[in-house]
């Protein structure tokens, strides 16, 4: 009921709703009302044009254009839902066929209805037009049953759905006849897409049944529909344009009218499964406090021996209500020559986001803006110009996390890794070849001149991460960004993928940026992990004294990661409640709701990221509190549970001075 | 002499099975084949599915029985079906198709008089509707990718949806209307000069062309949102090669599935439009074969339609798999 008041609500369906009635109406009442004056023959105006008298002139006999139009709505009307009604019932008999005739004849009736849905309805009409004689009744069943492969191959693919479910099997199982579990247990199942798809199909036999009838095999004298008239009216054209205006027009009026209204209803339907994307929810800027500059921080390395410098970035969508969502707030670090810095956090925490928004990748509507970005001293913020591409082409090499997704599966491996190399350095087609395979052979693809003309799919997933790196190695590249690359492969290659990375850093002492929500990754590869949480980083250290991590989110993002001490006889331990959503950020620490030492000022203030004299930064004002692991475990809920409430956190917080109330 | 050959091994293509290009071949060689003979095989019943006598309801009521019994005795109506059935498998592999029970002329030479005026309108109705498909599609596409241009994206779906669904004989009935007797700019009927195509190649053309196009902006908005879109950005190359080398081809490929079924849609659309048109091809022929009940034309005419159609699927099948090497493997 409620997706009948919602069709009411749009525009388009609350139109063509009105126009489908007002059409079956008129098809009831017109008849009655003007059959007379349809038939009316006015001797002293045939052929006339549209005047007072007849609005859209008359016919050969001078019987008036409107009033037979209008009349011939019930007829047309009926055809087209008599065949549309022929078309839905052998429809549903092929397409159930499957489950009434069991395997072997179901599948012979299912190649049967696939051969026929391939060829058009039109040419399926006019060979039963043959069989049935030219007129009304053989257009019927010619439109009725040129159109019962679709619906047959739509009923097929609705009971495919429905048939494999845990009820169907069940009633089968309980010794249910077919017939029985055909009407009882698929039938109601269907028969929502089923009469939208009808109504649709109603739409376009009311304007095949035009076709047919135009072309004079339909209705024939002295009995009219749309067609009939306007196959009369288009002979007359010179005379009297409106003897085919009108009947044409009442075509395609009632024609869009069934089609679009079925369509806008199967939209509707379809919608309401969907979850929409965009959480609607109220961004919150306000109340946070702007992080300090931080120069100590990333200060230590020599200008000169920055790869990458970042200060300040923040990235923001429009969000649902129109105020912008910031699922970057304020992000500064900086990867010195050869370092690897590792992003560790949730997902949600900015942190892909952060590599994208670094690499110039973010796409509109996103908006990036930062007090500075500069790769090897060259400022990306400036104008997309030739110059920058060539720059950030070859000394940027991105690394994604799906190599499946992230290769054109449309060209060959070889050409895509060779491609950057001819825009950006000037490489022939030949010269960017030979470079892409001798890359190929670098990453360790075995055979790679046959390799690099196969396509992607041919590619196990490994070895497509390492032609992606490869991808990145065509140039000679600074700074390599790796976004959760080894997520998506099995456990035994992500070593080697990892192995690979850092073999190219030492190598050539290429800088890295990995993103990645496993601790323990970072921990193998990195010199330093900047822990991110909410769009901000919370805690930057290096990964030789992570243990000595002073931020309880980080703290218990490291004590999550199970090692050969835990004792696996406990639940793994986990971090209670929720990532906070980007268009939901509170005011003051974005980690409070989830911490145990939050108390009121974390909820007011948002602690800024300060360093120490070693150029360890942390954001929090509880910071290193209490000072060993052992007692923030024992504070902390570290135990699996689901949905921790409020009072709870509260009661365990060690310096709790009480709520500050609801935040909503 | 064969025992000097040593028996060397069919090279198989790195001794693995047999190439995706062959088991394509086969595969869809095979599918074609059996839709071929469903089609030889209906349209051979189709002449004896009509009720009554076809050859009395061609020569009308008051043909003289012997006359119509000739008539039978030379179509062979009077053998068992099963020889008749051999014979028309026959003929249709040799080409003969009968001949037309009014003109007697051989059906096969008024299909080959026929099909090529039809043969040209489909084929420029075909490349009207691309060349219209493709860059409205891709403009529209690229217009409305994620988050732009909401209202363009309402004014493009709304519109091709109406002109979409529009038929192609009623298009060709305004045009005629608006193109041939109000403004007299163009002719209307017959295929004597260059400027009596742009009429029923527009009508032809216009509404697979707008559906075309709407499929096409769909695919590509989903496509500019793949990962590999953003690989084809992080190797930072103009905006251009994205979109047209990477991410067009991608959404194509989806779009020939769809493309290839409104292909089919317009070899069938070819009869109502040369109908308005009075186009003289196999359009017109079969309304007026079935009309006057001259059966073995218009079985003749519906066959080829049918190969026609068999053969334009087959083609799209094969270009998908140009443009998409994975459909190769993909079992259907």
């Amino acid at each position: 009921m409620s997706s009948l008041s919602r069709i009411w609500r749009s525009p388009l369906g609350a139109t063509t709703a009105a126009l489908s009635l007002g059409v079956l109406v008129l098809a009831v009442v017109a008849p009655v009302l003007w059959s007379d004056r349809a038939s009316a023959i006015d001797t002293d105006h045939l052929l006339a044009g549209p005047s007072a008298d007849h609005w859209a002139g008359t016919d050969s006999l001078g019987r008036d254009i409107v009033f037979r139009t209008l009349v011939a709505t019930r007829l047309s009307v009926e055809l087209a839902l008599l065949s549309t009604a022929i078309g839905v019932v052998v429809g549903l008999v092929l397409g159930t066929a499957p489950l009434l005739l069991g395997k072997h004849l179901g599948r012979l009736v299912s190649a049967a209805v696939n051969i026929a849905v391939a060829f058009p309805g039109l040419l399926l009409a006019l060979f039963f037009a043959v069989v049935f004689g030219v007129g009304a009744t053989g257009a019927v069943l010619a439109i009725g049953l040129a159109g019962a492969p679709t619906f047959a191959r739509l009923a097929q693919t609705l009971v495919a759905g429905v048939a494999s479910r845990e009820y169907v099997a069940a009633a089968r199982i309980a010794g249910v006849g077919r017939v029985r579990v055909l009407l009882r247990h698929v039938l109601p199942n269907i028969a929502e897409p089923l009469v939208v798809n009808a109504t649709i199909g109603a739409g376009g036999a009311l304007l095949a049944f035009a076709g047919l009838s135009f072309l004079g095999l339909g209705v024939q004298a002295p009995a009219y529909d749309w067609g009939r008239l306007l196959y009369e009216g288009v002979g007359s054209l010179y005379v009297n344009a409106g003897a085919a205006l009108a009947p044409g027009a009442a075509v395609l009026l009632a024609g869009l009218a069934f089609n679009l209204f079925g369509e806008s209803v199967a939209k509707l339907v379809g919608v309401s499964t969907v979850v929409r994307q965009v959480p609607v929810a109220v961004a919150r800027p306000g109340g946070a406090v702007d992080v300090p500059d931080t120069e100590e921080g990333d200060g230590d390395a020599a200008p000169s021996d920055v790869v990458l410098d970042v200060r300040e970035l923040e990235v923001a969508f429009p969000g649902p209500d129109g105020r912008p969502v910031r699922p970057v707030r304020g992000v500064s670090f900086a990867v010195a020559r050869g370092e690897a810095v590792g992003i560790v956090g949730e997902s949600g925490s900015g942190k892909s986001l952060t590599a994208l928004a670094v690499s110039r990748l973010v796409d509109d509507p996103g908006r990036v803006t930062a007090e500075r970005i500069e790769l090897l001293g060259a400022d990306l913020q400036a104008r997309d110009t030739r110059a920058q591409r060539q720059l950030l082409g070859t000394s940027l090499a991105m690394v994604f996390q799906d190599p499946m997704s992230s290769f054109n599966p449309t060209r060959r491996i070889g050409g895509q890794v060779a491609e950057g190399a001819r825009h950006h350095q000037g490489l022939d087609r030949r010269a960017a070849r030979e470079r892409a395979v001798d890359r190929l052979r670098a990453v360790r693809i075995p055979e790679p001149e046959e390799r690099s003309r196969q396509y992607p799919h041919e590619f196990s997933g490994g070895m497509r991460q390492r032609a992606m790196i490869a991808m990145g190695l065509m140039g000679s590249p600074a700074l390599i960004v790796a976004d959760e690359p080894t997520t998506a492969l099995d456990v035994t290659v992500q070593q080697q993928v990892l192995d690979l990375l850092a073999a190219i850093r030492a190598a050539d002492d290429v800088a890295l940026v990995l993103i990645s929500h496993d601790v323990s990754v970072v921990r193998d590869v990195c010199d330093r992990v900047l822990v991110m949480y909410a769009g901000r980083i919370v805690e930057d250290l290096p990964v030789a004294r992570i243990d000595e991590a002073l931020h309880p989110y980080a703290r218990a993002l490291i004590a999550a990661v199970p090692d050969m001490d835990t004792d696996l006889e406990q639940p793994l331990a986990v971090i209670p409640g929720r990532p906070v959503a980007p268009a939901d950020v509170p005011p003051g620490c974005a980690y409070a709701d989830r911490c145990p030492l939050a108390s009121a000022r974390c909820r007011a203030e948002d602690p800024p990221l300060l360093a120490d004299a070693t150029g360890h930064r942390v954001a929090c004002w509880h910071a290193g509190e209490p000072s060993s692991r052992q007692e923030l475990a024992e504070i902390a809920p570290s135990r699996l549970k689901l949905e921790p409430t409020r009072r709870e956190e509260d009661q365990v917080s060690a310096d709790s001075t009480g709520s500050t109330g609801g935040r909503r | 002499m064969t025992a000097a050959t040593p028996a060397v091994p069919v090279p198989v293509r790195e001794g693995r099975r047999p190439h995706p290009w062959v088991r394509f071949g086969v595969r869809r060689l095979g599918r074609l084949l059996v839709s071929m003979w469903v089609l030889l095989t209906a349209s051979f019943l189709m002449l004896h599915a009509i009720p009554g006598d076809p050859v009395r309801a061609a020569l009308g009521p008051t043909a003289p029985a012997d006359l119509v019994a000739a008539k039978r005795e030379s179509l062979g109506l009077d053998d068992p079906l099963w020889q008749q059935y051999l014979h028309f498998v026959h003929g249709f592999l040799t080409g003969d198709l009968g001949e037309s029970l009014l003109s007697r002329l051989p059906v096969s030479d008024v299909i080959a008089q026929r099909l090529p005026a039809t043969l040209w309108l489909a084929v420029l109705g075909f490349l009207f509707a691309v060349a219209i498909a493709v860059p409205l599609g891709t403009a529209a596409g690229v217009l409305t990718r994620r988050g732009h241009g909401r209202r363009t994206e309402l004014a493009f779906t709304t519109s091709s949806v109406v002109l979409g669904t529009v038929p192609d004989f009623m298009i060709g009935v305004g045009l005629v209307y608006v193109f041939g007797i109000r403004l007299a700019w163009l002719p209307v009927a017959g295929n004597d000069t260059p400027s009596a195509y742009v009429l029923p190649v527009i009508a032809l053309g216009i509404g697979p062309g707008v559906i075309l196009a709407r499929i096409i902006r769909v695919e590509l908005v989903s496509v500019l949102q793949a990962d590999f879109v953003r690989t084809a950005r992080a190797k930072r190359l103009p905006r251009r090669t994205v979109y047209l080398g990477h991410a067009l081809p991608n959404a194509l490929t989806a779009a020939l599935t769809l493309g290839g079924l409104l292909l089919g849609a317009m070899v069938a659309g070819t009869v109502l439009v040369e109908n308005v048109f009075a186009w003289p091809g196999l359009g017109s022929t079969i309304v007026g074969s079935i009309l006057n009940k001259d059966y073995p034309v218009v079985q003749g005419i519906v066959l080829v339609y049918g190969v026609a159609v068999l053969v334009t699927n087959t083609l799209v099948d094969v270009a998908l798999a140009l443009l998409d090497p994975r459909s190769l493997i993909r079992e259907d």
